[in-house]
């Protein structure tokens, strides 16, 4: 039940924000987004960390297609329901700043993808599943769309493109794994698309082979893993800052939570098949992101391929296959969505005080703005993976599986972190350190309601550090349960 | 058959009406008969009887499409408020014509007799004839009108050639004497004629519903045609011709040998209809002229849950084609309308006619977009479960190839139906008329809400119209 609320209550906000106007629309989404957090801390403090599929409800949705509306949360979802919950507030904050046109409708639409969020990573059915991925989509096309750069309608049309080319594939996937399924719960159609069907299928190899490419698509353009990544850096860098925050911060996990749930044990002998496959891949989408994030001069680019160099070391541990790189993914996602939520509102930060994003034209803000300087620091370091920081956690278990699959790809991938100091201290040197230039030399400090925006950010940045088994034993249990579906054929 | 009567008197009546002079009764007049008339019929669901010595048949089939064609037509009405702003001379006889070819199409979902689906195609056109041409001083409208004219008559023809034929094979005019007729041939030298009067009847139907190869008329005559006119054509018509096509095959054909010849037939002109629609729609640059070609892919949408045929008039290929068919009306109805606002206001048909209309009528703007994004099949809305349905129902009977075509024809559509969307949240207006609201009267604002509406609710709540065939 409190599933059902934490999905209905961001849409009927959005709905209701249609009644207030201005600077009250802000208040409201605001505190529509709080309350969602709150609901989310709730399920998060009643949630037994030891059995699955809590606070479920399922409800036939299409009865005589054997569809069902059946949500509910394990330990990983609950983890992404709580980075969802915690992140939208800080992302509806951040859109304060830019006092957008139209503003109502701005937060409305947040709202709005964050049911659809929600709805993703408690959904039980495979086409509930679907939907939900679509209800995600559709609000973000618009954020970006509409309030974005310059180049928003080519950049966000390749984007809706992409997307939704490779999640009907994944549709397609599913509608024949249905066809293979027996006849629904109560007996009135002959098939059924609830999550525990389709982990008890047994197809053969030949055909998983295929068909994890069709479910595969629609992740791998999500993440995005190399080379379905190209909608991704233009997307990142025209969207608004809030929506970049929303694509990157969470939207991104879909497809990594979509891997480890619906696609490692739903067709386990097609991942046997073809992992070595993706780790390659995403072992090049490491490299090769932190190689182009290096030569970039535009600070946003610059985050956006460090994500995809980033996403690439998840994507590697969730295809390690072992619990030690899931756990990893599963507290890597959390970091990640932190600290790029982070990053990104600092970059929008820089870029509504000066105007530019450019590397050259910065420099010399530490004595302007030493708070900023700070908060930018930590972040970044916890990015680099530095010790004590979320960052260090993430990789450093991810690496661990990677290795534990493969010694040469783990060194391989290893190389992500010492790139990563690369290329964000340099660019952290020559934004923050050196000689003020024209853009700089008015440069004002963060204000007290932008720290307070960071200041949950920074905490989280050295809570998952320190103490990353509040958050790993909420996962372990889940993260179990998959390795056994996968093991067992 | 109580909405066959009603409506024909009532369209009686409203002719009467029109000789009052006054135009400002006409609309909610006919709008209320509607309302009348979708009672009355859902009076006849659960029921089956038939009349006139079984011509014709009202079960639970006829109903529910009575309900698409009659329900479209009531949303479709206020979208005429300017022809009675303009004091339009013969507004009395266009209403009275839509309601006789509203009789027409339902006697088409409810034939039982072939002379019954001939009679209920010719009363359906007839007023789309003279419909089409209702704009007297407008070369385009002239043109429509007698493109549309000519060609209706010649698939006429052919299809009253194919049902000749029949007749002449099996000696009857019922489906289901035609049925028993080809199962059990009487005469095996008539087989063949028996067969190309199946196929005459085929092409005739696959004109009226413009599936390819036989849409080739479709393009100019919905450009051409008032566009409340066209809206009308391309829901009410399309959507009584595929029950009208369903039945015909469920009923009459369903034998396995009659399954060979046209089950690969219809396969094929699936296949090219969704290739002509989607590839023909890419390159338009008027957004009228798009929604014409998108009609044509959705007759190929649709022509897919006819291949997925089971022989019978519920399961998954009937209520395929009730949901896609539904969801499809309201989402045309509801983009046409923007368009016959915007294009009244800006006269001009082209995507950039739709510049910055987010901006000056945010209302028409996003309904529009959910239109578009339901004739996309983008989930959230009727059309994808239309969609969804339909290609079930076609993976189910095997049909993975042609679904897997489909789905990435689908893909297509999606570059021209973002294309409004695109127009109206991402560009400025670049003149003045662009600049400037489009005005939209408060029932027009509700009318176009309760689509939206509708086409969400298809779209969430599928359940509550999935399998009720």
């Amino acid at each position: 039940m409190l599933t059902v609320l934490l999905l209905l209550w961001p849409v009927a906000a959005a709905l209701l924000l249609h009644f207030f106007k201005g600077g009250a629309a802000r208040v409201a989404a605001f505190g529509a987004a709080l309350v969602e957090l709150v609901l989310a801390a709730y399920a998060a403090f009643a949630f037994n960390p030891n059995n699955a599929g809590q606070f479920s409800l399922n409800l036939p949705w299409i009865s005589s297609a054997g569809i069902s509306f059946h949500v509910g949360m394990d330990g990983l979802s609950l983890l992404l329901v709580l980075l969802t919950a915690f992140l939208v507030p800080i992302i509806l904050l951040a859109a304060f700043r830019r006092n957008f046109e139209n503003e109502g409708v701005f937060y409305a639409l947040v709202l709005f993808m964050e049911t659809g969020l929600i709805g993703v990573f408690t959904a039980q059915d495979a086409f509930l599943f679907y939907f939900m991925w679509e209800v995600a989509l559709i609000p973000i096309y618009f954020l970006a769309g509409v309030w974005g750069g310059v180049n928003r309608a080519k950049v966000t049309f390749k984007f809706f493109l992409y997307t939704i080319v490779g999640s009907l594939f994944m549709l397609a996937g599913f509608v024949y794994l249905y066809f293979q399924t027996g006849a629904s719960a109560d007996g009135l159609a002959a098939h059924n698309s609830s999550l525990a069907a389709f982990y008890n299928l047994n197809l053969p190899a030949e055909t998983q082979m295929w068909l994890f490419w069709l479910i595969f698509a629609a992740f791998a353009v999500k993440m995005p893993i190399f080379p379905f990544h190209t909608w991704q850096p233009d997307t990142y860098t025209e969207a608004p800052a809030p929506a970049t925050m929303l694509l990157s911060g969470i939207m991104l996990k879909m497809g990594i939570y979509g891997c480890m749930r619906w696609l490692l044990p739903v067709v386990p002998l097609g991942v046997d098949r073809w992992q070595n496959l993706v780790l390659i891949l995403a072992v090049i989408g490491i490299i090769y992101g932190a190689i182009i994030a290096i030569r970039q001069q535009d600070v946003k680019r610059l985050i956006a391929y460090s994500s995809l160099s980033h996403v690439g070391l998840m994507i590697a541990g969730v295809f390690s296959l072992t619990q030690i790189g899931l756990q990893g993914a599963s507290i890597q996602m959390l970091a990640h969505g932190v600290n790029v939520v982070g990053m990104f509102f600092i970059a929008d930060a820089i870029e509504r005080r000066t105007g530019t994003r450019t590397i050259a034209d910065l420099g010399g803000l530490t004595r302007q703005a030493p708070v900023l300087t700070v908060c930018f620091l930590v972040l970044l370091l916890g990015t680099v993976a530095l010790p004590l920081t979320n960052g260090f956690v993430g990789e450093f278990l991810l690496l661990e599986g990677v290795f534990e699959y493969n010694a040469w790809m783990g060194a391989v991938a290893g190389v992500t972190i010492i790139l990563g100091a690369v290329y964000l201290l340099r660019m952290f040197q020559r934004v923050m350190l050196g000689p003020d230039s024209s853009f700089t030399a008015t440069f004002t400090d963060l204000t007290g309601a932008e720290l307070a925006l960071l200041v949950p950010l920074l905490v989280l940045v050295f809570w998952i550090g320190l103490f990353p088994n509040t958050f790993l034993q909420l996962s372990e249990g889940s993260v179990l349960n998959i390795l056994s579906e996968v093991v067992k054929r | 058959m109580n909405s066959i009567i009603l409506l024909s008197v009532l369209g009686l009546g409203n002719l009467f009406l029109g000789f009052r002079r006054s135009n400002r009764l006409l609309l909610p007049a006919a709008m209320l008969m509607l309302v009348v008339v979708l009672g009355v019929n859902f009076l006849d669901w659960g029921t089956s009887q038939s009349f006139f010595n079984d011509m014709l048949v009202i079960d639970n089939f006829s109903v529910a499409f009575t309900a698409i064609v009659v329900l479209t037509a009531l949303l479709l009405l206020p979208f005429s408020q300017k022809y009675v702003q303009d004091g339009e001379a013969n507004l009395a006889e266009y209403y009275s014509l839509l309601l006789f070819s509203l009789v027409g199409a339902i006697m088409i979902v409810a034939y039982n007799h072939l002379l019954m689906l001939f009679l209920g195609i010719e009363t359906l056109s007839i007023a789309m004839y003279v419909l089409a041409g209702s704009e007297k001083r407008s070369l385009r409208s002239n043109e429509a009108a007698l493109k549309y004219f000519l060609m209706g008559s010649f698939t006429t023809g052919i299809l009253l050639f194919g049902m000749a034929l029949v007749y002449g094979a099996t000696g009857t005019f019922v489906l289901r004497d035609i049925s028993f007729a080809v199962q059990n041939p009487v005469n095996a030298s008539l087989i063949p004629m028996l067969y190309i009067g199946m196929l005459l009847m085929l092409i005739g139907m696959g004109f009226k519903v413009s599936a390819a190869p036989f849409h080739f008329w479709t393009p100019d005559v919905y450009e051409g045609t008032p566009t409340f006119f066209t809206a009308f054509m391309s829901t009410v018509v399309k959507a009584a011709g595929f029950a009208a096509f369903l039945k015909l095959l469920v009923q009459a054909f369903p034998a396995a040998s009659a399954q060979g010849l046209w089950l690969p037939t219809l396969t094929a002109m699936c296949a090219l209809t969704l290739l002509v629609g989607n590839v023909g729609a890419v390159t338009q640059t008027s957004a009228k002229r798009m929604l014409a070609y998108s009609s044509v892919s959705h007759a190929g949408y649709l022509l897919i849950g006819l291949v997925a045929f089971n022989g019978q008039l519920e399961g998954a290929s009937a209520n395929g084609i009730f949901f896609y068919s539904l969801a499809y009306s309201i989402a045309t109805v509801a983009a046409f309308g923007v368009l016959k606002l915007v294009s009244d206001a800006r006269s001009r048909e082209d995507y950039n006619g739709l510049n910055g209309l987010a901006k000056t009528n945010p209302l028409l703007a996003f309904v529009l977009t959910v239109a578009m994004l339901s004739l996309a099949g983008i989930p959230l809305t009727g059309g994808f479960f239309g969609k969804f349905f339909v290609f079930s129902a076609a993976v189910e009977k095997g049909y993975i190839g042609l679904v897997i075509f489909a789905v990435v024809m689908s893909m297509v559509s999606i570059y021209y139906y973002l294309r409004p969307i695109i127009a109206m949240y991402m560009r400025d207006a670049d003149d003045e008329a662009t600049a400037t609201a489009v005005p939209v009267s408060g029932f027009q604002s509700g009318a176009l809400l309760v689509l939206a509406l509708l086409t969400v609710v298809l779209g969430v709540l599928p359940g509550l119209l999935a399998g009720i065939l």
